[in-house]
């Protein structure tokens, strides 16, 4: 049951928070405690605790469905990759916030969706959680945003995802009814027996929401306005934690499901990947608007994550693991770090910024660690992942890594260009409004820019983490 | 005592956290005593080990384990060193010399108020260098390949409210990263040969590759790419003297001394897979005389101290890869040790200068310091003999080596070499000349201030100027007496087959070349005292074209630059937002039936409807199956 508490736990309390909560409570303070009580409770799933590791419930038996959870090594990453975020996420509001009860309670609401979808071992729960985790975010990105449009971007975002979830719906049952049962064991005996015309339309449907949900090119257009638009916690939810789902969706729930259809489809989709990364890593440059910029690099690095699952090596699935864990740390860092540009100075355009490093030099050495854990420097925590995923690319193909490979430099222009912009050159008088970091906000940017050294220079215990439930997935 | 390895990167990284963090609380005085304390304790070590172990590399390097980095499946990559005559030659170039620049920097950077945060980054230099040197696979070394790179990058913009300078240190990182991105490409290509990046194993299996296969052409392209890059060959050379930007010890340790023969290190480091690729070789060895040729053709119309050095030793880099692709390997690391030491004195020495000058670089408006400044003029004169080639000055053993390697093999290619060599001595010279010699040109006010640089700056110089003087007995020609350093090293390359007359006759010719250069030189510089004239003036067009630099950087902008932004802007204004985006819109608009939804989307209650509408379907399909 520990897995199960785990994961009720921040809905209780959420729920609990919104419904009782009012302004005068302190509702980001107890939302940050639960958080943290969830983070340390989480660890003991990574330690030899005798804590159980996997829940079945009856839930609808006439159609085999059960309530059943499960955490492997994988989930157990994306566990912590999760309850990791969320304490950071909740820390970096603003205290003041009106009906701030109801945002830290949706908040909650969401990691639990989030976690159900990292444990779900049952193909139907596995949808629930992830429609459960979208409902939150709608309400957290548009009603605590200033932005003017945030309202029509955010709808666009929600209708566009719950499109390409219904396709997955639509596969689910499919495959639930068709084998009689909705677990895992079954959905991947029932996919694997189908014959492969079958397989590619199932794949079609599974693949369509992952994509949106990443977002891979051409099913990308929601993202960029979406995370403008959004809050800052919205966008680092979304960013940093969300997209995931469609990662790891392609990892547990694709790939293993129909191997027939991924195969099929395999040139397609990492051609589509390599196109995304060598696009978005080109308009990223041309960006204005730091927190746009930001967002297309994230469109990247994702479809860098995804080519390198589809090219379906032991290097592109340990790479994914590990870049996914880097990159949830790092976008909330370098969205935290435009969240405190946009609050003290007003402006996000990098042309009317500069010379801040000598204003605030603390800020600048963890800004730098940030970008230098975003361009994969190495022993950083960009870095292994990185290589991994480009070698898991050249595996399939020399020119899909060189072109592939472009966001090595593509990636240094454009952060480069945003640091210097920022914070090289002379003081003006809208950027000298910038002070250094506060010690709250040290807490929150101090320890993931060490995140960022530590697992550069040992991810061991990271890959010994998923290496099994890796080899699991690709079937070695 | 094999462990102590391990100490020689971490003591300047410490000195790098300490003094990353004490920052602003520490006084200058213990700044640079960490700094220097920590560089001049891996300098100890190195030598300990050197005179203890060196009798031992012959039979097997010694390596040191540290943990498990990468380890899955099939892919394992260690944390691990690896000490040999090779890296030990290194380990002595880069502490010795970086121990010596920092001293010098005490001196130097005394006025700067970031004193902490430039010696913080130049000990995280040392760092990096030291793990490119002491790697024992490819990946580690690629840490301190791409570590040498950033602080090359922090290093340039130190200075970072100058955004001209911030730029060139972008363009370093960038055009460093381009060669990387080859770099990343020959370590996939020898983990699918090879099934390891660990040198030994490498090594072990590319033997069993066949001469010229396309594996082994391509994959040594590719490495040569990367070090083009790292080492400033053509056609990525030309962020080199951009790079000039930077403080001038740092020009001297990284631009000069160590990073960039990085790319010569690498190239021996792995020569038994280039030796199984001939026309990686020949490209090699081309390319090399080429960027020796032209950046010697810049550096005789520049006017900027800094920027006749910076095309020098390019041209000096260029030199070095001459030798690599006639297989001379040691040859080539020996230029790399000759060429740390004069080049590290001449950057120092004309910091000395520009010190004395108050930041004036234009050599136009200096002259006569040789009365001011005796010890820097001592010194810088002897780092041009030795640049030179003038006997016994080490760079005159160093640069006949590759010389007689390039006569054997290809005499067109010795030819160039020459021609080069001529150059260099003319540059070089006319460098000392307009600088030291004569009366001084500028204000009277400038004049006033004129002095020699402190202890710390001067002992440095004098220290290096014994080693540019003497380095060269480690490598004497066969017809002197016996070459210390290939024996050392023991690199298994091409041999010289020439007779001992013709050594000396190749000797005399070089000699005569180099006099000719110096002679013309004081010639025109001395005797006429000719002062180059200011930029406005107008000139002959092979004048304007070597004073412009052949206009590379121009070619590049126009070719590459400027092309690659346009298309993003098309790719953003056209393709995302009128493409993908409006047809993501329009087939929403056309599900919903509204035909012009985002209108309707203004007024807020139709979203809510629509809103409602999607969540009322979802809890239908709940409810359907619950």
């Amino acid at each position: 049951m520990f897995l199960l508490t785990l994961i009720l736990v921040p809905l209780v309390a959420g729920v609990l928070l919104s419904l009782l909560g009012n302004d005068k409570l302190p509702s980001q303070r107890i939302a940050l405690i639960v958080s943290i009580a969830v983070f340390i409770a989480s660890l003991g799933l990574l330690g030899n605790f005798g804590l159980d590791q996997s829940t079945t419930l009856n839930w609808i038996p006439a159609l085999n469905i059960h309530f059943s959870l499960a955490a492997d090594g994988l989930s157990k990453l994306m566990i912590v990759l999760t309850t990791l975020l969320v304490p950071f996420i909740i820390a970096t509001g603003n205290s003041q916030n009106k009906n701030n009860h109801v945002l830290y309670g949706l908040i909650l609401m969401m990691q639990t969706g989030l976690l159900g979808v990292f444990t779900a071992s049952d193909g139907f729960l596995f949808y629930v959680f992830w429609e459960l985790a979208l409902i939150p975010i709608y309400f957290i990105a548009a009603f605590w945003s200033k932005d003017q449009n945030r309202i029509n971007i955010t709808l666009k975002f929600f209708i566009y995802t719950i499109f390409g979830s219904l396709f997955m719906l639509v596969a689910i049952i499919y495959l639930g009814l068709k084998g009689d049962s909705f677990s895992i064991e079954a959905i991947y005996a029932t996919g694997k027996a189908l014959p492969a015309a079958t397989q590619s339309w199932v794949f079609w449907c599974l693949f369509i929401a992952f994509a949106i949900k990443m977002p891979i090119f051409p099913f990308h257009t929601w993202q960029p306005n979406t995370y403008v638009a959004s809050s800052t916690q919205g966008t680092m939810l979304l960013s940093g934690i969300m997209l995931k789902m469609g990662i790891y969706g392609c990892m547990r729930w694709l790939l293993p499901v129909v191997p027939l259809g991924v195969k099929e489809w395999q040139t397609l989709v990492i051609v589509l990947c390599v196109i995304g990364i060598v696009y978005t890593s080109l308009i990223a440059m041309v960006q204005t608007d730091i927190k746009r910029m930001t967002a297309y690099s994230s469109i990247a690095h994702v479809g860098l994550i995804a080519a390198g699952i589809f090219a379906q090596t032991p290097e592109g699935m340990m790479g994914a693991s590990l870049q996914m864990l880097a990159h949830g740390i790092n976008v909330v860092a370098l969205f935290y770090i435009v969240a405190l540009i946009a609050r003290r100075t007003g402006t996000r355009t990098m042309a009317d910024l500069g010379g801040i490093a000598q204003q605030a030099p603390k800020f600048a050495t963890l800004f730098m660690v940030v970008m230098l854990g975003t361009i994969a420097l190495p022993l950083t925590n960009g870095f292994v992942g990185e290589f991994l995923l480009l070698s898991a690319v050249f595996s399939f193909s020399g020119v899909a890594m060189a072109f592939a490979g472009l966001t090595i430099i593509f990636g240094a222009i454009y952060m480069i260009n945003a640091y210097r912009a920022v914070m090289y050159g002379e003081l003006n008088p809208i950027s000298s409004k910038f002070t250094d970091l506060t010690t709250a906000e040290l807490m929150v940017l101090a320890p993931l820019a060490t995140l960022v050294i530590v697992l550069g220079v040992y991810p061991s215990p990271v890959i010994h983490l998923v290496e099994p439930a890796l080899k699991g997935l690709l079937g070695v | 005592m094999n462990n102590l390895i391990v100490l020689i990167p971490l003591l300047p990284l410490l000195g790098f956290i300490i003094n990353g963090i004490g920052n602003k609380k520490l006084s200058n005085g213990v700044i640079s005593t960490i700094a220097s304390g920590a560089i001049f304790g891996s300098f100890v070590i190195s030598v300990v080990l050197f005179f203890t172990l060196r009798h031992s590399f012959e039979q097997a390097p010694i390596v040191v384990h540290l943990f498990n980095w990468i380890d899955f499946g099939n892919f394992h990559v260690p944390m691990a060193f690896q000490l040999d005559a090779l890296s030990s030659l290194m380990l002595l170039i880069i502490t010795g010399v970086g121990f010596l620049i920092h001293i010098f920097s005490t001196g130097y950077m005394s006025h700067e108020t970031d004193f902490a945060r430039y010696f913080a980054y130049l000990n995280l230099f040392c760092f990096s260098m030291l793990m490119l040197v002491l790697a024992n696979n490819f990946l580690v070394m690629f840490i301190g390949w791409e570590g040498v790179g950033l602080c090359s990058y922090l290093l340039i913009g130190f200075w970072f409210t100058n955004k001209e300078y911030t730029a060139a240190a972008r363009k370093a990182f960038v055009m460093n990263r381009i060669g990387d991105l080859a770099f990343i490409g020959a370590l996939f290509m020898m983990y699918q040969n090879f099934g390891s990046l660990e040198y030994e194993q490498v090594f072990k299996v590319a033997r069993t590759f066949s001469v010229d296969s396309h594996t082994m052409t391509i994959i040594t392209v590719l490495l040569f790419i990367g070090a083009t890059g790292k080492s400033a060959q053509i056609p990525l050379y030309t962020w080199l003297p951009d790079a000039m930007a930077g403080p001038t010890p740092v020009s001297a340790l990284i631009h000069a001394a160590t990073m960039v023969t990085a790319g010569i290190f690498m190239i021996v480091r792995s020569h038994v897979l280039f030796n199984l690729a001939p026309w990686t070789m020949d490209l090699i060895a081309v390319v090399g005389v080429l960027t020796a040729i032209v950046a010697a053709a810049i550096a005789i119309t520049q006017n900027d101290i800094k920027k006749v050095l910076a095309y020098s030793t390019v041209s000096q880099l260029g030199f070095m890869f001459l030798a690599l692709g006639l297989g001379a390997y040691s040859a080539a690391m020996f230029h790399v040790m000759t060429h740390a030491f004069f080049k590290a004195l001449l950057f120092l020495g004309s910091g000395s200068v520009i010190h004395a000058c108050s930041g004036n670089q234009d050599i136009r408006t200096m002259g006569g310091l040789k009365k001011h400044m005796p010890i820097t003029h001592a010194t810088f004169l002897v780092g041009c003999l030795a640049i030179a080639g003038i006997p016994f000055f080490s760079g005159f053993f160093s640069k006949d080596e590759i010389l007689a390697f390039a006569f054997d093999q290809q005499p067109i290619l010795w030819i160039v070499a020459a021609i080069t060599a001529g150059l260099t001595a003319f540059y070089m010279f006319r460098l000392y000349f307009l600088t030291f010699r004569g009366t001084f040109r500028g204000t009277h006010e400038q004049e006033y201030h004129l002095h020699e640089s402190p202890v710390s700056m001067t002992v440095p110089l004098i220290i290096l100027a014994i080693l540019a003087s003497l380095a060269g007995f480690l490598g004497l020609p066969h017809v002197m007496g016996h070459n210390i350093l290939e024996h050392f090293l023991s690199v298994n390359g091409n041999v010289l087959n020439l007779s001992s007359g013709a050594e000396v006759a190749l000797m005399v010719v070089s000699v005569s070349i180099a006099t000719i250069g110096i002679f013309i030189a004081y010639y025109l510089y001395v005797k006429r005292s000719m002062v180059p004239e200011a930029d406005a003036t107008p000139k002959a067009m092979t004048y304007r074209w070597s004073q412009n630099k052949f206009y590379v950087d121009e070619l590049y902008d126009y070719l590459i630059l400027k092309p690659i932004h346009f298309i993003s802007k098309i790719m953003y204004s056209g393709i995302e937002l009128l493409g993908i985006d409006a047809l993501v819109n329009g087939s929403g608009n056309m599900v919903t039936g509204t035909g012009n939804t985002i209108k309707y989307l203004q007024y807020g209650k139709t979203s809510y409807y629509l809103f409602a509408m999607i969540i009322f379907i979802v809890v239908i399909l709940f409810s359907l199956f619950i």
